[in-house]
């Protein structure tokens, strides 16, 4: 599995791209993979504040629940609407078309917090 | 004399007669029922998909086999559970239950009539300790033996459209002359074997029950010939999609000790009719008068959201019941789910609302099955 290396990530395996101001957030295919068949994700609606490493939205797979944790701090742009109808995109394609919110962030800065991809790799491979 | 605070060693568990196969086709392993058990080869969608549409194999050599043997076997059985094996022809298979003196329900079993005086009965694998010892219990006085083989049996199923041409190249077994709810013995792939048309997905298929150490020859015939069908091998999470889109209850979700066989719909199981007493008649007689105090129904959540296992069920402002199972149905494409509720809350039609995280998401109730399969002809 390769891991993007221009992405940074979280040890909850949320990945995110900086886009000027705003970062795109979703899972990452390890995360992806470990779920299994998703068939449901719980986003929260544009103007909402998240908090970096609270819970702000919800992915299930046949299985099971779980929480999606903000990678930072800051408001939802925008959302990903084609998950709605379309949530296996999650499985198909965790780094493009199953991207999940748009933030605009409280400090950018704060992206140095999170692992970069030799980390995150290193983090996956110890299991 | 030993001390109730030691530690107790934890019990490492089962593994089927299986367990290299499903490691060299890469499943994820669980532990279930004091078993490791595969939940998932692959996509547990294609999985569920792949037995609606062709054909899919299964172990299921963890669930208990219990041989019940002698002059009494049938009224012993007919003493310990609450269904009528005195009434079953040889050969044919019953649905059962097995209760405590207080109607609520130890396990639900199938009982299968091998000879006039001999019958197999399958217990979940949770509880197959607890029924074979019940048994052992029940039985004893009467002129019939109970033998475990719980250990000793491996069991494999094919179950989907195509099972009766996978399997019909491998057995001298008439499979056109085995009906539904039917046993036989034969042989599958050379090995004796006996050969059942029942199973807990909702689709045509047959269920096998072989010696322990013939299990894997039997598993490696049928799963060439599963995969010719375009068939694949099914974990426990398809499993238990497969049976709730039919409708079948699951011990622990929608059965358990606290619940009778009538609030679960299954009133028809108990034969109050049949003659002598039974283990729970007196409690499931003034169930059957009484009426029950919820009962379970199949829900159609009509919001966004997954309804699972343990969320509140509301009617307006009150809470009606519970979700005992749930999920996302592959076959519909709708979330669905079965749970208890009120008696007055249980018409079909009725909408009620589950409580899913901070939400109450519409539910409308429907009949049971959510999935029924084609006739076939």
């Amino acid at each position: 599995m390769t891991v993007p290396t221009d992405l940074r990530y979280t040890r909850d395996h949320e990945w995110v791209r900086l886009d000027g101001e705003e970062a795109v957030v979703g899972i990452t295919q390890y995360a992806a993979d470990q779920l299994g068949d998703i068939v449901f994700v719980e986003l929260p609606d544009a103007g909402k504040a998240v908090e970096a490493s609270r819970p702000f939205g919800v992915v299930e797979s046949v299985k099971a629940v779980s929480d999606l944790f903000a990678p930072l701090t800051g408001e939802v742009v925008a959302t990903n609407d084609a998950l709605a109808g379309g949530p296996e995109l999650v499985n198909s394609d965790p780094y493009g078309e199953g991207w999940m919110v748009r933030l605009r962030l409280a400090d950018p800065a704060d992206l140095d917090d999170l692992l970069d991809a030799a980390a995150y790799d290193a983090l996956v491979a110890a299991g | 004399m030993t001390d109730p605070d030691a530690p107790v060693a934890e019990q490492t568990p089962h593994e089927t007669p299986l367990a290299a196969r499903h490691a060299a086709l890469g499943a994820r392993m669980i532990e279930f029922a004091g078993w490791r058990m595969p939940v998932q080869y692959g996509s547990i969608l294609d999985e569920h998909r792949a037995v609606r549409e062709r054909v899919g194999l299964f172990d299921l050599s963890h669930m208990g086999e219990l041989m019940v043997e002698g002059p009494e076997a049938a009224a012993g059985l007919a003493r310990a559970l609450v269904s009528d094996p005195t009434s079953l022809a040889i050969g044919r298979a019953q649905y059962s239950m097995m209760c405590a003196p207080d109607g609520g329900i130890i396990d639900d079993l199938i009982v299968y009539r091998l000879a006039e005086d001999r019958f197999l009965v399958v217990a979940n694998a949770g509880n197959a300790t607890v029924v074979s010892d019940a048994l052992a219990e029940r039985l004893a006085g009467s002129k019939a033996i109970l033998d475990d083989q719980s250990l000793a049996t491996g069991l494999v199923a094919i179950q989907g459209p195509r099972s009766v041409d996978v399997l019909a190249p491998l057995t001298d077994v008439d499979l056109g002359a085995l009906r539904y709810y039917a046993i036989t013995d034969g042989l599958v792939a050379g090995i004796p074997a006996l050969v059942a048309r029942t199973g807990y997905t909702g689709e045509d298929g047959f269920e096998m029950f072989v010696d322990w150490s013939r299990t894997g020859e039997l598993w490696d015939a049928l799963v060439a010939g599963v995969e010719d069908a375009g068939g694949l091998p099914v974990g426990l999470g398809a499993r238990d999609t497969l049976r709730l889109e039919a409708g079948m209850p699951l011990y622990g979700n929608e059965l358990d000790r606290t619940t009778t066989p009538f609030d679960a719909g299954l009133g028809r199981v108990v034969k109050l009719t049949k003659a002598g007493d039974f283990v729970g008649r007196a409690a499931l007689e003034r169930a059957a008068t009484d009426g029950p105090k919820r009962r379970l129904v199949a829900l159609v959540v009509e919001g966004r959201g997954i309804a699972r296992h343990g969320y509140a069920i509301h009617a307006g402002e009150r809470v009606s019941g519970v979700v005992t199972s749930g999920t996302q149905s592959p076959t519909l494409g709708t979330p669905i789910a079965m749970g208890y509720v009120a008696p007055a809350d249980a018409e079909p039609g009725t909408v009620l609302a589950i409580a899913i995280r901070d939400t109450l998401v519409p539910a409308r109730v429907v009949e049971l099955p959510f999935y029924r399969k084609r006739s076939t002809t």
